[in-house]
């Protein structure tokens, strides 16, 4: 079993994004995700100021069995990567949705949000793949 | 029983003095920006030190010589002595590479002759020696084949088609040459899924990557199949040889419609595995890949006073791949791999398959009788075969990874665990032909006895291994706190 | 038939267990057409007695000469231990260590191997092998242009005298990458400074300086290395392992010293063997330990609190990362780095030292006898333990002639190197001793003093 934050969005690729308040959004990956992954022991986050597209690879979470690709659920330009998690990428593991964020975009187009999975959606989506 | 690193037995100034120049010769016409200041941090030890040392961890090891290693997908067979003492006449190990081929011929023919084996094992008309791994045969190979496309001016074709069940080094093989990778799923059959297959197929496929008996212990049924939907879609087919054990002289890869092979001498052909390498990848082609091949391949013609051999190179070869070594190849070991094959010869290659292929359906039919569960267990296993321990993981809650943590307490190396991913819980078992009934029964039995302790005792099979010298490393630590010298520990502590 | 210890009768019972009649039954699965009943082309085998005759035979037609030959393979003595120990079965027959806990004495020893390359090279951290030093070569520039995040580009600065065949290699594996290798001009045996002025403004990801240069020369280091990295270039040095016990290491080169470390290991402790098999080293600074392929050790504990070793950083590698994998290296060269471990516990520094500084009186004293040949010049210094003579005829026959009267007299640069003009590289190891330079010295007379004469 796995959390799902009901005021969340999702993607299928097992990321959460969250709007904030002054438009920029904030990316993670989900409970389910870091339970697949294992205990991490690194994060390769991108450069400050870089522009994405949907789809482009945002960051690497990486555990002693797997390395896998975040990616950019919407585009954007990275604001701000999470300090903490070069020397800690654990928090990732034990605080997916809060101190284990991965990035802050702004994003090109407010817009894109609306196709992202809501909170049931993603939980069924978890369901059939079971 | 724990050996201290060699650093930590060093006194200042201790040395093997007979083994370097007796004086320090002077260096002083050099300029002395370029002279380094602080020694390098290299042990000070007696020659005693470093033998007990390195025999002493050499005793630390599980190795072919002291354990049955039933690693599959890696063909851990007897690696025959005579093999390396032949291989290290000083003939052969004390000869430069740069010497004038005059000189070298007979290394060079050895090679030859090693050349022309091997075409006849995969039904090939051309070999290239150079490749120092499978990887690098896998490269050569993917790079063959985009030469080839490119040479007739298509130069769209540049993705490489991979089963879900590969091997990491395909889908990685591909990327370095520049190729887009696409995964086609393989059925519960164990079989490349065929209508996948075709879907994929088109004007941008360079080819596709397959392991037959597949990566899964299995041999693809419908190889002809598949060729034929390749070819015809104008791709070529790689042969990954890693399993060529379970088929060796019983079925030519060039007949199933492989266009280039990669063998690995250090599995089929009993190089050792030296605690990772050093390998051999050799490659073999059709006819149409053949001006391809990577160089230098030893070239045979007849001279004044009978056969003279010698190296092809950039000059007579001017469509290869090019060079992928510094000299050619892991010469050493394809001496060795040499050795191997004349004293199989036909007949004892034959053998090599009959044998590992009965050792493991004979393995697998013992495991299935005692409950076990095989991923196929209406199919015939190759040479090696997968069992899943899924059911007895939800059962009890011990895993692949506990089995085999407990089979080293038995004094078994561990199958192959977690490889292919697509089925839960394997371990994937090949035990060779080198192996005598009795161990295989003895390992069946260390099997049912762990799987008998998981159900009375879960939590005392999680705590193997107990018998080794180090218990479970935490390899998480070992990745996030990096301690990769004995610097960054003596950095530390100051 | 070697090897196969089932009996008939064990035979028989295991067939029995299965199901099956024969052996062939068990191959029932493959297509009929595709079988075959017999191996064509592949001899009949032979005992164990018949091949040692017939590699006996083979191994003494070659033939013993005085090597004065190195251009990437050189003759050092290597300590009798060395072999003896690195053949052990429990080193020759194990596996890549996987299974960390029955692998303890290979990933010891890696541990160490990396140490020690770390330290001599003068870099942070170390992988446990590649598989020779042109592709290491091949791969430290992959890795720059991976790692070069300032620079973006996708070019490297490879100076000219460079390992000619380290070049091709490089090509070859670089072709499907769209990595470009631009060769930086050279004036007086070394990378001519004056050039590097008409390269500013233009993009390199890294540069890479050859320690000693293939034409045996030392490169300005550290001018070269402050100029890539005032221009955001990763500096890779491509070193011969000997030759840091003595000159200064990469590590220390310039203000900040070299990024990268690579090389050939062949002259630690690896018989000449024909070619291979070597090893390849590969170093770098801390930073940019996870853009470096291959397999790295790592220090742990394990559930009791005892120290122990096992493969980390494993994500990066193919089997975890697949088609993003830092390279497809799977085998590497264990074994070769086992060797070359023992050697150089044994030699120490100390040991290696007074080895390189032989190599170079050696080879100074080699110039100096040969250059007393009427006709015959050496061109340029410094050098390490090769040098280029120029002598007064082409140089192919001259080393066909000192061949048949057994002397190897080096490498003949005029093929790769037409400006150096009719240059030989020759090269003296700790081995080589006055009575071989006497002896070499005497061939070349003869050799020349034959054709002045016609």
């Amino acid at each position: 079993m796995s959390d799902v934050p009901k005021q969340l969005q999702y993607t299928k690729e097992h990321e959460w994004v969250r709007r904030e308040d002054d438009g920029t959004v904030v990316v993670g990956i989900t409970d389910h995700a870091q339970q697949q992954l294992g205990e991490l022991v690194y994060v390769e986050l991108p450069e400050v100021g870089r522009t994405l597209k949907p789809g482009d690879a945002l960051a690497v979470v990486e555990s002693t069995k797997a390395a896998s690709d975040v990616y950019a659920p919407l585009a954007g330009a990275v604001l701000d990567v999470n300090p903490a998690l070069p020397s800690e990428p654990e928090l990732v593991n034990t605080d997916p949705y809060g101190a284990g964020w991965l990035v802050r975009l702004q994003p090109a187009d407010t817009g894109a949000l609306a196709g992202l999975l809501d909170a049931p959606a993603y939980t069924a989506l978890l369901d059939a793949a079971h | 029983m724990r050996e201290p690193l060699i650093f930590d037995q060093s006194r200042p100034g201790r040395r093997a003095p007979s083994q370097a120049p007796a004086v320090a010769a002077a260096t002083d016409d050099l300029p002395a920006a370029l002279i380094r200041r602080v020694p390098p941090p290299l042990p000070e030890v007696s020659e005693l030190q470093v033998v007990r040392h390195f025999t002493r961890l050499s005793q630390l090891n599980f190795s072919i010589d002291t354990h049955f290693y039933p690693l599959g997908s890696c063909t851990m067979k007897y690696n025959p002595r005579a093999a390396n003492k032949l291989a290290m006449l000083p003939g052969f190990l004390d000869r430069h590479p740069l010497e004038p081929e005059t000189h070298a011929q007979g290394f060079l023919e050895c090679l030859f002759d090693l050349q022309e084996m091997l075409k006849a094992v995969t039904g090939m008309s051309g070999v290239s020696l150079t490749p120092m791994a499978g990887a690098q045969g896998e490269f050569a190979g993917v790079a063959m084949i985009r030469a080839y496309h490119l040479a007739r001016g298509d130069t769209a074709r540049n993705q490489i088609i991979v089963p879900d069940a590969a091997h990491g080094t395909n889908p990685a093989t591909a990327t370095m040459c520049g190729c887009d990778v696409v995964e086609i799923p393989t059925d519960p059959s164990g079989d490349v899924n065929l209508d996948a297959l075709r879907q994929v197929v088109g004007p941008k496929t360079a080819g596709i990557m397959l392991t037959n008996p597949s990566t899964l212990g299995v041999f693809e049924r419908r190889i002809a199949e598949i060729a034929e939907v390749v070819h015809g879609a104008g791709g070529l087919l790689y042969y990954d040889g890693a399993n060529l054990n379970a088929i060796l002289g019983r079925a030519l890869p060039a007949a199933m419609g492989f266009d280039v092979v990669h063998i690995n001498l250090h599995k089929t052909f009993s190089t050792p595995h030296g605690g990772g390498g050093p390998g051999a990848g050799i490659v073999a082609v059709t006819d149409r890949l053949e001006p391809y091949l990577p160089i230098p391949i030893v070239g045979r013609r007849d001279g004044s006073s009978g056969a003279e051999f010698g190296w092809l190179a950039e000059g007579e070869r001017p469509r290869s791949i090019g060079r992928l070594s510094g000299f050619m190849g892991n010469g050493g070991i394809l001496l060795r791999a040499y050795v191997y094959m004349r004293l199989l010869g036909a007949e004892g290659m034959r053998r090599v398959s009959g044998f590992a292929t009965l050792n493991a359906n004979y393995l697998m039919k013992r495991l299935a009788a005692a409950g076990f569960a095989p991923a196929f267990p209406q199919r015939r296993a190759s040479h090696e075969f997968i069992i899943s321990l899924k059911d007895v993981a939800r059962d009890t809650g011990v895993t692949a990874m506990d089995f085999a943590k407990a089979l080293l307490d038995r004094g078994f190396h561990a199958p192959t665990t977690y490889f292919p991913m697509l089925v839960p819980e394997c371990l994937l078992i090949e035990p060779t032909e080198t192996e005598a009934r009795q161990e295989l029964d003895a390992f069946a039995q260390a099997l049912i006895d762990i799987r008998d302790l998981a159900f009375r005792d879960a939590a005392e099979v999680k705590r193997a291994p107990l018998t080794t010298p180090v218990r479970r490393l935490d390899d998480v630590r070992a990745a996030r706190q990096l301690d990769l010298t004995w610097q960054s520990r003596v950095d530390s502590v100051r | 038939m070697p090897f196969i210890p089932h009996t008939t009768d064990e035979t028989a019972t295991m067939l029995g267990a299965i199901g099956a009649h024969t052996i062939e039954d068990l191959f029932d699965e493959i297509p009929a057409k595709l079988r075959v009943d017999e191996l064509a082309g592949v001899p009949a085998g032979l005992s164990e007695a018949a091949i040692t005759r017939l590699m006996r035979e083979r191994a003494g037609r070659n033939v013993a000469s005085l090597c004065f030959l190195g251009a990437g393979a050189y003759e050092h003595h290597i300590p009798a231990a060395v072999w003896e120990i690195a053949t052990r079965g429990e080193f020759y027959s194990a596996y890549t260590p996987y299974q960390a806990e029955a692998s303890q004495g290979t990933l010891q020893l890696i541990y160490e191997y990396q140490s020690m390359l770390a330290g001599l090279t003068g870099l942070e951290v170390s992988n446990a092998s590649l598989y020779d030093g042109a592709t290491a070569f091949a791969e430290a520039c992959l890795m720059a242009v991976r790692g070069s995040r300032q620079a973006r580009s996708r070019r490297v600065l490879v100076p000219r005298y460079v390992h000619p065949v380290w070049r091709k290699v490089a090509l070859s594996l670089m072709a499907g990458q769209n990595v470009e290798l631009v060769e930086l001009a050279a004036s007086g045996g070394r990378t001519d400074l004056d050039a590097l002025a008409g390269l500013d403004g233009q993009d390199f990801a890294a540069l890479c300086i050859p320690y000693p240069n293939f034409l045996g020369g030392l490169e300005p280091v550290d001018e070269l290395t402050d100029w890539a990295h005032a221009r955001g270039m990763l500096v890779i040095a491509a070193c011969n392992p000997t030759a840091l016990a003595l000159l200064k290491p990469p590590g220390e080169w310039g203000a900040k010293g070299a990024d990268i470390a690579c090389g050939e290991g062949q002259p630690l402790g690896i018989p000449l063997s024909s070619g291979g098999p070597y090893f390849g080293f590969l170093s770098c600074r801390k930073a940019l330990v996870r853009q470096m392929p291959g397999r790295i050790v790592g220090g742990t504990v394990d559930v009791e609190g005892r120290p122990g070793f096992t493969l980390t950083l494993q994500a990066r590698e193919q089997h975890i990362r697949r088609s993003k994998a830092t390279s497809n290296i799977c085998t590497n060269q264990g074994l070769m780095v086992t060797a070359a471990t023992i050697y150089l516990s044994l030699l120490g520094s100390e040991g290696l030292r007074r080895v390189a500084a032989q190599c170079h009186a050696n080879t100074r004293a080699l110039v100096s006898a040969l250059t007393s040949v009427g006709g015959i010049s050496a061109p340029l210094s410094p050098f390490f333990h090769e040098a280029v003579l120029t002598l007064p005829r082409p140089v192919r026959p001259v080393l066909q002639q000192l061949a048949a009267a057994g002397i190897l007299g080096g490498f003949d640069l005029s093929a790769d190197f037409p400006e150096l003009g009719h240059a030989l590289l020759v090269c003296a190891t700790e081995l080589r001793t006055a009575e071989d330079i006497a002896a070499y010295r005497r061939a070349l007379v003869g050799v020349l003093g034959v054709a002045v004469a016609a």
